[in-house]
């Protein structure tokens, strides 16, 4: 490809025209548009006239910014204007190079050192501040690493914009080459007496952004931050120093005393709102325990949410929030405006307020204050309704449903929430609605007859949102069938033409709860009749003893009867149990051949029991004896069989349960299990959480388990052996053993004896329900949600992680710097004693050995340690300068790889003492 | 500290994307489609802040202020003070204004170059370095006469200069 010809630089389109006849291309045509103007620009870049290729890369840069146009292959080019004399080119191809290079991936930045090192050193300030710039943007380790000499002569620039620029650029250039703190930082630090206005600025701003990640390096610093606060008026200098301190006081008691006053002095003497907020927010996150300065803080938050201005109103809310982590009564006190903004226009205000409306929920007014939400529900916009369903949910759900008190309350509640117009939360109320059912036994009668009004509406089966209530509410009538006045009812309720509209794996829970109500249905009505005459004896006996008490409960009603009264309404009993059995054959009969897999497979279970019961029906209303009692006989032991492994109590299951089950003597896990699977591939322990549960039959079940144990302990023995010389051998390789035992879940599940899982369960069930009356948690059990958020924990650890390692180096090579200690090397572990201590007492002692024990003290948080220190610190600091000196020979050998070392000797003498 | 300043007119066009970070340019216009939309969607006399965890990252939140048809928008993340914020927005536009006498949005869409280098007088590496607009006009002014002295002997970008 050859060059512009000289036509093509004379009617070269500069980038007005460009955007001219972007703005003017048809829409649609603009990526045809762009695509034409990209290859002339092509043409054009080629050329040797600065100002061609210089007007080329301007319509580059605009549409790679504003359009999105990828230029990375124009990258050399902006290197090679960047050296044009013309203060305009170098400008173009600099701000270039900003918007598009990306500092990990575009080589020819390396290229770009060179000409910067130049501009940097150029006696026209405007060359210098563009080379700033620039480098801030695209800094990398190596171009940090070249340019800090250059960056450290600018830091004491004689022109105050330029010194400025540099002081800003400094921190990208520590954050890509942690070294380069050894250099500049004190000069940095000589900024911070500087009188000008601009320089105290950026300087201060650098060291809110530094102290943002690893405070406790910059404690040092302390007394030059507090004169600043002391004698700037400045309130952008102010904010700023503020923050600082909002990260140091947490490390530093005595400071926070000593902060208190001034901030409160600002606070009630300026009239910057921003400063104001900014000292409202220091003391109600960082000195929180000084109470007339927390009172001070809230009447200010007062006044911002009486201002009429959204934002003041927005950012007190904000602040109340911080409060009420600490002292919730700031929260009480000012609940009147807190629930007023619940109304507000804007979303951002009424959502903080909905924030703070749930920090001060409490068991006594729980019940007054989802009255007043569920109102505003009600009448706000269907997002808003569902943030303030979301957060009633959350809130009364937390640690057990801790606040709550009247569970027959809550769960009204609850299906008064679900009906909420909006409401999206469908998922939530069904955990809950099938949580509580688990683990309060006394809320079930009302939890009954609160899934009975949902279930038997026929309207809500149209609004998929409330499937998955409806699901968890059908499953509640199946599961819990026994404690409703009227089964036939929800029968029909569970089987009603309008289920079509269900997704196929709730219709799955509809079904199999008809299952469960009809079985209950069939298991009376046996035994009811069974006390007339066919009912053999034993079964008779056993199941008396069992259900005297749901018969004590339970009136089973057919047609305003009561089923139990006597032999006339038995034999209406019987019409009325064979047309629950027809209800069901008719609604369920289509569904045998349904496409989804559930539905077909529930639908075939019901079906095929009333195939087994319903010649026993037939045969029993024809009054039939003899032949037929068999198999009636069979029948209904069938009946008893299923209801029974229906009947029982399922409970809340901790995740660790199983590790807390013992090991039954004789039980060897920790086996090589691999041809387990095999064995009981087709056997599973019922999720006991979810509500499509099907218990397998005892005898089945049982027999299983019985040949798995036996073709387990044959290999058994034989494996461990060679195991254990295993473990002998190679034990090096390997965890602690009381490591793997915790965290060991390799073995499945069912392996265990069944009973013993459930035992536990119930256990968990008595103790949840201990812990929600007298609102404790139990101390023993983990229960799920604390698992849960121990991982979260353990993830936002491994992100944040990554993020401070930068932030660790910078401070490693500060506190290096700051106490002259060349000893450690930038250690990467996080936890690091607070070397500030550390390091004034060596230059108090000068003795390496007691600051190795004194660390070790200083670690543990002994405030004595402190207080001695501070004393000696002070009778030494005539002693420091010649341990300055001493310090700097130690390390010369290693500051004379740098250029700069001859300034940093003569700045040395500076460094700042703790004096606080 | 600063991510990010940016300037979208009410139709959703970008007119000045300036981020302090890295960023490919699929995913700042894909920034700048999600920032409008939220913007767009928020009414009128409501509060300026809006929380941009989900697209930035914890604790990052963006501030913005309607002037005439450009939404002005300040990504920042908590080292910064929400209302200063919007003070230094005033700056900004403030230093437009006495640049191009009356800033509208076509003056921002053809000087492309000198709204950069204006915002770059105010922010460098996403820290604030000047707060006073009448400083800021001061040094544009004395870098638009440097460069036309420079530029004296070769015709002079149209735009690049008023």
């Amino acid at each position: 490809m050859k060059g512009p010809s000289l036509m093509d630089s004379l009617f070269q389109r500069s980038i007005d025209d460009l955007i001219k006849s972007l703005r003017l291309t048809p829409p649609g045509t603009e990526p045809a548009f762009i695509a034409k103007a990209i290859e002339e620009v092509r043409r054009e870049i080629k050329s040797s006239d600065p100002h061609t290729k210089s007007s080329a890369l301007q319509k580059l840069t605009y549409l790679h910014s504003l359009h999105g146009i990828d230029i990375s292959w124009a990258a050399f080019h902006f290197v090679e204007l960047s050296s044009s004399a013309a203060h305009s080119h170098k400008r173009t191809a600099y701000l270039s190079a900003a918007l598009s290079f990306n500092p990990a991936t575009t080589d020819v930045i390396l290229l770009l050192t060179h000409q910067l090192r130049k501009d940097l050193s150029s006696p026209n300030a405007h060359d210098v501040s563009l080379a700033l710039s620039t480098l801030s943007s695209i800094c990398n380790p190596d171009l940090a690493r070249d340019l800090t000499p250059d960056l450290f002569t600018l830091l004491s620039s004689s022109k105050v914009t330029v010194r400025r620029k540099a002081i800003a650029t400094v921190l990208r250039v520590f954050e890509q080459y942690p070294d380069a703190v050894r250099v500049c930082f004190k000069r940095v630090v000589e900024n911070l007496e500087n009188s000008d206005l601009g320089i105290l600025s950026a300087v201060v701003g650098l060291f809110c952004e530094l102290t943002e990640n690893e405070p406790r390096s910059y404690l040092p610093l302390a007394p030059e931050f507090y004169k600043v606060l002391l004698d700037c008026k400045n309130n952008w200098v102010l904010i700023k120093v503020l923050k600082i301190f909002a990260k140091l006081a947490p490390l530093e008691p005595r400071l926070g005393k000593r902060m208190v006053e001034p901030i409160c002095e600002i606070m009630r003497t300026m009239g910057a709102k921003s400063l104001v907020f900014e000292c409202v927010r220091t003391i109600l996150t960082s000195l929180s325990e000084h109470d007339s300065a927390v009172k001070l803080a809230v009447g200010k938050v007062r006044e911002f949410l009486l201002e009429d201005d959204p934002n003041l109103k927005y950012l007190g809310l904000q602040a109340l929030a911080i409060a009420a982590q600490k002292n919730i009564l700031a929260v009480v006190e000012n609940k009147d405006l807190v629930v007023k903004a619940l109304s507000d226009s804007d979303v951002n205000i009424r959502l903080e307020a909905l924030r703070l409306v749930m920090c001060i929920v409490s068991e006594d007014n729980v019940m007054e204050i989802c009255r007043i939400l569920i109102s505003h529900a009600l009448k706000s916009d269907p997002e808003f309704c569902n943030e303030i369903l979301g957060f009633i949910l959350l809130t009364c759900g937390r640690n057990y449903y801790q606040v709550i008190f009247d569970f027959d309350w809550y769960v009204l509640f609850l299906g008064e929430m679900a009906r909420v117009p909006h409401c999206q939360k469908g998922d939530e109320i069904a955990t809950q609605l099938i949580d509580i059912s688990m683990r309060v036994k006394d809320a079930r009668s009302q939890l009954v007859h609160v899934t009975r009004e949902l279930v038997i509406d026929p309207a809500l089966l149209g609004n998929p949102f409330m499937h998955a209530v409806l699901a968890a509410a059908a499953w509640v009538s199946g599961e819990y069938i026994k404690l409703s006045r009227n089964p036939f009812e929800i029968m029909e309720a569970l089987l009603q033409p309008r289920t079509s509209l269900l997704s196929p794996s709730v219709r799955a829970v509809y079904i199999h709860s008809a299952f469960k109500v009809l079985m209950f249905c069939m298991h009376s009505y046996l035994r009811l009749n069974g006390d007339n005459s066919s009912f053999p004896s034993a079964l008779i006996d056993s199941e008396l003893v069992s259900d005297v008490e749901v018969d004590d409960q339970n009136m089973i009603v057919t047609n305003g009867r009561p089923l139990s009264a006597s032999s006339v309404t038995d034999h209406l009993a019987q019409e009325s149990i064979l047309a629950l059995v027809n209800l069901a054959e008719i609604n369920l009969g289509p569904l045998a051949g349904s496409n989804e897999v559930e539905v077909l497979e529930r639908s075939t279970n019901v079906l095929g029991l009333i195939k087994l019961i319903k010649p026993m029906l037939l045969g029993s209303l024809d009054n039939g004896e003899g032949d037929q009692t068999k198999g009636e006989l069979k029948a209904s032991e069938t009946v008893k069989l299923i209801f029974d492994s229906c009947s029982e109590d399922l409970g809340p299951i901790s995740v660790n349960a199983q590790e807390r089950v013992l090991i039954p003597n004789g039980l060897v896990l920790k086996e090589n299990l691999d041809d387990l699977e095999e064995i009981c591939g087709d056997v599973k322990l019922p999720l006991l959480t979810s509500f499509s549960l099907v218990r397998p039959q005892f005898p089945e079940a049982s027999s299983n388990v019985d040949c798995q144990g036996k073709e387990e302990s044959e290999p058994a023995s034989e494996s461990t052996s060679l195991l254990a010389e295993h473990w002998k051998r190679h034990s090096l390789y390997y965890l602690a053993p009381g490591n793997t035992m915790a965290t060991s879940n390799d073995y499945p599940p069912a392996h265990d004896p069944k009973d013993k899982v459930t035992d536990e369960a119930e256990d968990l069930v008595k103790l949840t329900e201990k812990s929600i009356i007298t609102g404790k948690t139990p101390s023993q059990t983990k229960p799920r949600p604390v698992v849960v958020k121990f991982d979260d924990g353990e993830v936002t650890n491994v992100a944040t992680n990554r993020t401070e390692t930068k932030a660790v180096l910078i401070s490693g090579a500060v506190n290096k710097v700051i106490l002259g200690d060349e000893a450690t090397a930038p250690s990467s572990s996080r936890r690091k004693p607070p070397k500030s201590r550390r390091v004034t007492d060596e230059s108090s002692f000068g003795i390496a050995k007691i600051d190795q024990s004194e660390h070790s003290k200083a670690g543990l948080g002994g405030s004595k340690h402190h207080g001695h220190g501070k004393e000696r610190r002070r009778r030494s600091s005539a002693k420091d300068k010649e341990h300055d000196r001493k310090d700097k020979q130690k390390s010369d050998k290693h500051r004379s790889r740098h250029r700069a070392d001859k300034a940093l000797e003569a700045q040395a003498p500076v460094i700042p003492d703790f004096l606080l | 500290m600063i991510r990010g300043v940016i300037i979208i007119n009410d139709q959703g066009k970008p007119r000045l994307i300036k981020f302090y970070e890295f960023q490919p340019p699929d995913k700042q216009q894909e920034l700048v489609r999600s920032i409008y939309r939220v913007l767009c969607s928020r009414a009128e006399n409501v509060s300026n802040f809006v929380k941009a965890d989900s697209l930035f990252g914890p604790d990052v939140r963006l501030v913005y202020k309607t002037f005439a048809t450009l939404y002005f928008v300040f990504i920042f993340d908590k080292s910064e003070n929400e209302l200063a914020m919007i003070d230094l927005m005033q700056v900004f536009v403030e230093t437009l204004n006495k640049c191009f006498r009356e800033v509208c949005e076509l003056d921002i869409v053809f000087n492309f170059y000198k709204v950069h280098m204006i915002l770059d007088e105010i922010i460098l590496g996403g820290q604030v370095l000047e707060t006073s607009s009448e400083e800021v006009a001061n040094a544009v002014d004395a870098i638009s006469r440097l460069e036309k002295n420079a530029n004296s002997m070769i015709p002079s970008i149209p735009g690049w200069q008023r």
